[in-house]
């Protein structure tokens, strides 16, 4: 428990369990990055203030913050869909600048294109770079097996329900194997029951397909159920005021979340946002 | 299958059915009315005098040509004048610079009533089909170009995230994005060029022409065919009708995903 607290998680590469983990396990350095927005009366906002960051191979890191806090902004700079004002990001020890073809994304809404059937849309990344159809059509049809929709391949998005829609999209977003996987809130439109059973299906992918995951979310108990780190930002500027080592057993199980241990990271992570309340917006 | 037998009928042959009978009182009405006050069959002809009409200018073989020339003007005018505002919709949606050439002739030559300069255009063209075609092209041209640019800026910008997170070029968010949501307005710009265009042929003919169903309706007109000018009103509004179901079946068929999510484009 003690681990979990402020000292040791503020500097992230001190929570690595020691021996075990080297530079070289190391997928993802973020280093001073910042991001500064400028309004139209002249003013910066700065969405993202010195955030230092060091994602391991095959880890599930979790963002929590309330809005503003940049945890948005920070995923879409990750993705190559926004730009950064200064900093370093690097994955496999190459600098990350613009998107990759290393990298899979999970919106918050599921974004499919409605013309599209569901095995086309999960194509999407295959087409877009052009790799072997043949090939990457049989694991696209695997993946949607996998979350539950065999059968729907050739359905389109609005046959589908809101869950299944995201499903698709978090097909799309693996079928050219990336090694690692943003996902943006990718829960937040959905029902509690809904969204619980995906939150199983969820640590049930990574666990097979062994991935480096970057979930961000403003459900705490969604971050500490799936991650082995939660990384907690609060606004202006959007920074960094925690990271906890989640050292809860896996497979973790959905009646975990009434243990108090479990108990104890949610309130651990929730006394950052005692001045502003609730995380939702 | 057999479950559904036993349903009723499909909803449109309920529609039909209900389109079927105000015809047919609207038809009676107007017929009883005509008898009723005495109504001279130079100012409001009777529905059956028109019938009769009707059917006199289909046996007698003048009618076949003067559709022909006007069919003839509305398709070449429609097809010429809306691919014209299809590429300079793209040129001014997806160059920045040629919008800042184009679009303000391209507005104020909008604000001006293409009715307006007919006469002029028959000058220029002549009393053959061409004016036509030319005012009818003019006519269709604005409905594309307007639904174009809008269609083309209608992609949500988190449909262009995705693409772009997955390593899309800008061709291929073109292509595979932007030009998909950009239909749907394309078939609206369609839709309403086509019935602008039978109004285009028509205004054209009017102003001075040599054969076309408008040029036959002045003639009648001028004999105090009233019969005859209503049988002739009847042949367009039925080209305009049928016009307008090739286009919606056209968009049915290839914008197929907005019927399914019940979303709908109104308006041009």
């Amino acid at each position: 428990m003690a681990s979990a607290m402020p000292a040791a998680s503020l500097a992230p590469r001190h929570s690595a369990p020691a021996a075990a983990h080297t530079a070289a396990q190391c997928l993802v350095r973020i280093a001073g990055l910042q991001k500064i927005y400028k309004t139209r009366d002249g003013n910066d906002i700065h969405a993202l203030k010195d955030i230092d960051l060091d994602i391991r191979d095959a880890e599930f890191i979790s963002i929590v913050g309330p809005s503003g806090c940049g945890k948005t902004t920070l995923l879409k700079i990750l993705a190559g869909i926004l730009s950064r004002t200064s900093g370093e990001v690097t994955m496999a020890g190459r600098s990350l600048s613009g998107p990759s073809r290393e990298l899979g994304v999970v919106f918050q809404a599921p974004v499919l294109l409605p013309w599209r059937t569901v095995l086309q849309n999960v194509m999407v990344p295959i087409q877009v770079q052009r790799r072997d159809r043949a090939v990457f059509e049989a694991r696209a049809r695997a993946l949607i097996a996998m979350v539950g929709l065999a059968g729907f391949e050739h359905k389109y998005p609005s046959e589908l329900s809101g869950g299944m829609q995201q499903r698709v999209g978090i097909c799309r977003a693996l079928v050219h194997d990336p090694s690692f996987l943003l996902m943006d809130e990718p829960f937040g439109a959905l029902d509690a029951m809904t969204r619980e059973s995906m939150n199983e299906e969820l640590q049930r992918l990574w666990r097979e397909s062994r991935k480096t995951i970057l979930l961000v979310t403003h459900s705490i108990p969604e971050a500490v159920y799936l991650a082995d780190r939660v990384v907690v930002m609060t606004p202006r500027p959007g920074r960094i005021v925690d990271v906890l080592d989640i050292d809860l057993p896996r497979p973790r199980t959905l009646a975990m979340q009434n243990t108090p241990e479990f108990g104890r990271f949610v309130a651990a992570i929730r006394r950052h946002f005692g001045a502003t309340g609730s995380l939702d917006t | 299958m057999s479950e559904q037998a036993p349903r009723s009928l499909p909803a449109w042959t309920g529609n039909l059915l209900l389109s079927a009978t105000t015809f047919c009182i609207f038809v009676a009405g107007w017929e009883a009315a005509v008898w009723a006050f005495g109504i001279p069959k130079i100012v409001l002809p009777p529905p059956s005098a028109i019938a009769v009409a009707f059917w006199q200018s289909l046996a007698d073989g003048e009618l076949g040509w003067h559709l022909s020339v006007t069919l003839y003007e509305i398709l070449v005018g429609f097809v010429v004048g809306s691919a014209g505002g299809l590429v300079l919709g793209f040129i001014i949606a997806l160059s920045p610079l040629m919008e800042r050439i184009f679009y303000p002739y391209v507005v104020a030559f909008q604000t001006v009533p293409k009715v307006a300069i007919a006469p002029i255009i028959v000058i220029w063209f002549g009393y053959g089909a061409a004016s036509k075609v030319v005012i009818t092209a003019t006519i269709a041209f604005f409905p594309l170009l307007a639904n174009t640019i809008m269609g083309l800026r209608a992609t949500p910008q988190d449909q262009v995230d995705m693409m772009v997170s997955y390593t899309a070029s800008r061709w291929q968010v073109f292509r595979m994005v932007r030009l998909m949501q950009a239909l749907p307005y394309i078939f609206v710009g369609l839709d309403v060029a086509i019935v602008l265009s039978v109004i285009g042929a028509i205004v054209g003919e009017f102003v001075g022409a040599k054969a076309g169903l408008g040029y036959l309706i002045l003639q009648k007109n001028f004999n105090f065919d009233m019969a005859g000018t209503f049988a002739i009103l009847i042949i367009l509004s039925l080209i305009g009708v049928g016009l307008h179901v090739v286009i919606s079946m056209a968009q049915r068929r290839i914008v197929f995903w907005m019927d399914m999510s019940g979303e709908h484009v109104t308006g041009a």
